[in-house]
């Protein structure tokens, strides 16, 4: 893995107006690096800030303090739209615009960027392949047409048309059946590797943090509160960080007690 | 007689190129102002909430005017205006017809597209509206590639409920002077020619119906992202607009409109003129169901170029007079104000159409009424009923000076009823016209006017100022001067009040000049 910082997070702090008119902090004093080729899963149950820090890293959000740089440079200093167009950005259940065809949503940020018709059309054909759909069959359906590991997968493509380092997941598989969702993380695994990304994946699936991530970042009421690699984390005292880990554990246990001594789990 | 038999349907049919050439184009034009202002708009205020809720007021309070008084309002409006760009910038434009028509108009059509914009571009789906962003859309590009294209389906169902509202309120445009299929139903409401308003209401119907059901297979298709639906739309949306304008178009430009207030005389007026016109190789349209300063004024804007008008009412109405003046001083002193405006009071037609009070003979009889004298000691235990604009006319004032008259009641009444009501007692008293053949028919009598309250009505034809020195035109009306006296006009005034197809204006005006031209 190469050294150096790619996405560096240094002491970034967000707040929103709560219902009750008090300043709810989202994230509050976060410092965090991830490093080139990187993929780094945060995890958190619901308002712990994930999202918000997420959000933060394309300017989706503005930081209310802090610094967030990416190869070094400030984000603040960068036009916010230019910023997304470098950034690949995978949401929740997919986020494809429903009037546009497989392939124009695919090509979307490519067009942006001015970039060839042709061009984006062998491109799309490229990322179909790479997200294992055939090209010839699914680019032009609409997104209603596909289901809902399909539109996942397009949504992945959609991230990587214009060829970016840096790749944002907001619960990318979250909504989607076990099944489905066991393959496709681990297509994006290889993907990840094989192009050298930098990924910064958003979970509230401690397991599914385990089997893709690097690294995890555990975040809780907007701090982070513990960060590592699995094993560094199954060490940690942290008493949230234990409860997060024992989920995978006990269903790890589970399985290899019903599939008896000679499973082969 | 079958309905297809009837010499009124044919007469109908001839007048629809005309008729629906322009009520399509004033409401499509209306429309397309309504879309250029309405959709902005939403556009500019989806981000703030106060200025989208005020916009909404005010289109919704708009839309609580009735149709009629919002058209009616444009006209003097407009004319204000016009004598503002005329005093300061040189020019003046017409406030007659078409332009005040397609604002109201297009005013009205403001509502349904305001709210259907605003609701579908705030109802977008706020995970969509950040997918947008992050895939590096600028707000511009988020709007135009994504926000727009998504609310089409629901601004169309908006534009759908806009374009029949304005067909529907648009027949309302013929009292403002904007020819449109309401001329069916103004003109036949007023002559009793139940065929014309069926024609009108019907033609009205199926063109909206039309519009809808087109425009409603857009709305599908672009819902259901259907090219073929929306381009079938699309296409039949086309040939019905070209259907419609283009049998309009050929119309002669340089075509002469001769103008007619509300009532049954005016029509069979206009179109004894038309007919005389035509027959002297000049083109004519009529412009019919004016209200009276309507007419004036657009005669003074030379928007229409002659129409018959009445001594007393261009004296107290349009020159402001209350003092009543012998016949023949009246009419000179006339002459020299229009004059003055370039307007040509060709001559008098022959006859006399004064307002005036009217009831039974056997009740006046019964009650020793013999002159309005008599009636205003009677009065305050009676009711009497008058047209739209008599109660609010300066005859009327100077009636009530003149001999202290103060009615139980008074109603106002569409002309041609007015007398079935005094006839069957509904109402006591009426102010009627002394060229209505209906005085006859139901044995009325006119009370005396022994005070000379009420000034001579002579009827005298006008020309546009645009028409002063038009030889040809003055050569064609000459027929018509001093021909037409007061049993003649009321028969023909009967025969037009009838419901057969015999009493349509034209059929009454061929009978007319029958009568006339072979003295």
């Amino acid at each position: 893995m190469p050294s150096g910082t790619m996405i560096g997070y240094a002491h970034v702090a967000k707040s929103f107006p709560g219902s009750d008119g008090a300043r709810v902090r989202a994230v509050d004093g976060v410092s965090l690096d991830i490093a080139p080729a990187e993929f780094l899963a945060i995890v958190g149950s619901s308002g712990s800030g994930k999202s918000t820090l997420l959000r933060l890293t394309n300017r989706l959000i503005e930081a209310d303090s802090g610094k967030i740089t990416i190869e070094g440079k400030d984000v603040g200093d960068s036009d916010p739209v230019m910023l997304r167009r470098r950034m690949g950005y995978v949401f929740q259940s997919g986020g494809l615009f429903p009037h546009m065809s497989v392939a124009d949503n695919i090509g979307i940020t490519p067009r942006l960027l001015g970039t060839p018709p042709q061009q984006i059309s062998s491109r799309v054909d490229e990322l179909l392949e790479l997200v294992r759909l055939d090209p010839t069959e699914h680019r032009h359906r609409l997104p209603h047409e596909l289901s809902g590991g399909q539109r996942q997968r397009v949504g992945v493509a959609r991230a990587l048309a214009a060829s970016p380092h840096i790749v944002l997941m907001d619960e990318p598989f979250g909504a989607l059946d076990p099944l489905t969702r066991d393959g496709l993380g681990e297509d994006y695994r290889a993907l990840h590797s094989k192009l050298g990304l930098t990924t910064v994946m958003i979970t509230h699936d401690m397991t599914e943090a385990i089997l893709l991530a690097d690294r995890i970042a555990v975040m809780g009421g907007g701090k982070l509160l513990a960060q590592g690699t699995p094993a560094e984390l199954a060490g940690s005292d942290d008493a949230y960080v234990t409860e997060l880990l024992r989920t995978p554990r006990r269903q790890a246990e589970r399985l290899s007690s019903l599939s008896g001594p000679d499973g082969a789990a | 007689m079958s309905p297809f038999g009837d010499p009124r349907v044919p007469e109908a049919l001839g007048h629809l190129p005309d008729y629906l050439g322009n009520h399509v184009r004033v409401s499509l034009a209306a429309l397309l102002l309504g879309l250029i202002v309405s959709l902005p708009l939403a556009i500019l205020t989806r981000r703030h909430p106060l200025m989208r809720g005020a916009l909404l007021a005010f289109a919704s309070v708009v839309q609580t005017v009735p149709g009629l008084a919002l058209l009616a309002l444009f006209y003097p409006l407009l004319l204000a205006a016009s004598a503002l760009t005329l005093a300061w910038l040189g020019f003046s434009f017409s406030a007659f017809g078409f332009l005040p028509a397609m604002l109201a108009l297009a005013l009205y059509s403001m509502l349904p597209v305001l709210r259907n914009s605003i609701t579908a571009l705030n109802g977008i789906d706020a995970g969509l509206k950040e997918a947008a962003q992050g895939v590096g859309m600028t707000e511009r590009q988020s709007l135009f590639m994504i926000e727009l294209p998504l609310a089409l389906p629901v601004i169309m169902a908006g534009i759908r409920t806009a374009a029949v509202w304005v067909i529907g309120t648009a027949t309302l445009s013929t009292p403002i002077g904007q020819t449109s299929l309401g001329n069916y139903i103004f003109a036949g409401l007023q002559t009793q020619n139940w065929v014309f308003v069926l024609f009108g209401c019907v033609a009205s119907a199926v063109l909206a119906l039309a519009v809808d059901q087109l425009l409603g297979l857009i709305e599908n298709g672009l819902r259901r992202r259907s090219r073929v639906r929306t381009a079938l739309g699309g296409i039949g949306l086309a040939a019905l607009l070209a259907a419609t304008l283009v049998p309009s178009m050929a119309r002669p430009v340089s075509s002469y409109a001769v103008g007619a207030k509300t009532f049954t005389e005016q029509y069979v007026l206009s179109a004894l003129i038309s007919d005389r016109l035509r027959d002297s190789g000049l083109a004519a349209t009529t412009r019919a169901g004016l209200g009276s300063s309507v007419i004036f004024e657009a005669l003074a804007a030379s928007d229409v170029d002659v129409y018959v008008d009445y001594s007393g009412t261009l004296w107290a109405n349009q020159f402001h007079h209350s003092d009543v003046r012998p016949r023949e001083e009246l009419l000179k002193e006339l002459q020299r104000l229009l004059a003055k405006q370039d307007i040509t009071l060709l001559g008098e037609i022959g006859f006399e159409n004064a307002y005036a009070l009217v009831m039974p003979r056997k009740r006046a009889e019964a009650l020793g009424i013999r002159s309005i004298a008599d009636l205003a000691a009677r009065a305050p235990g009676l009711s009497i009923a008058g047209d739209y604009e008599f109660f609010s006319r300066p005859e009327w004032i100077g009636l009530r000076q003149a001999y202290g008259l103060s009615f139980r009641a008074q109603r106002q009444m569409q002309p041609d009823f007015m007398y079935a009501a005094v006839a069957s007692g509904e109402v006591d008293v009426i102010a009627g016209y002394t060229s209505d053949g209906l005085i006859a028919k139901y044995d009325l009598v006119v009370l005396d006017d022994p005070r000379h309250a009420i000034p001579p009505y002579d009827a005298v034809l006008l020309l546009a100022p645009r028409r002063k020195d038009d030889e040809r035109l003055k050569a064609a009306l000459e027929p018509l001067l001093g021909r037409i006296d007061i049993a003649t006009m009321r028969e023909a005034n009967l025969r037009a009040s009838g419901n057969d197809a015999t009493s349509s204006p034209d059929a009454v005006a061929r009978w007319l000049w029958e009568r006339i031209g072979k003295r």
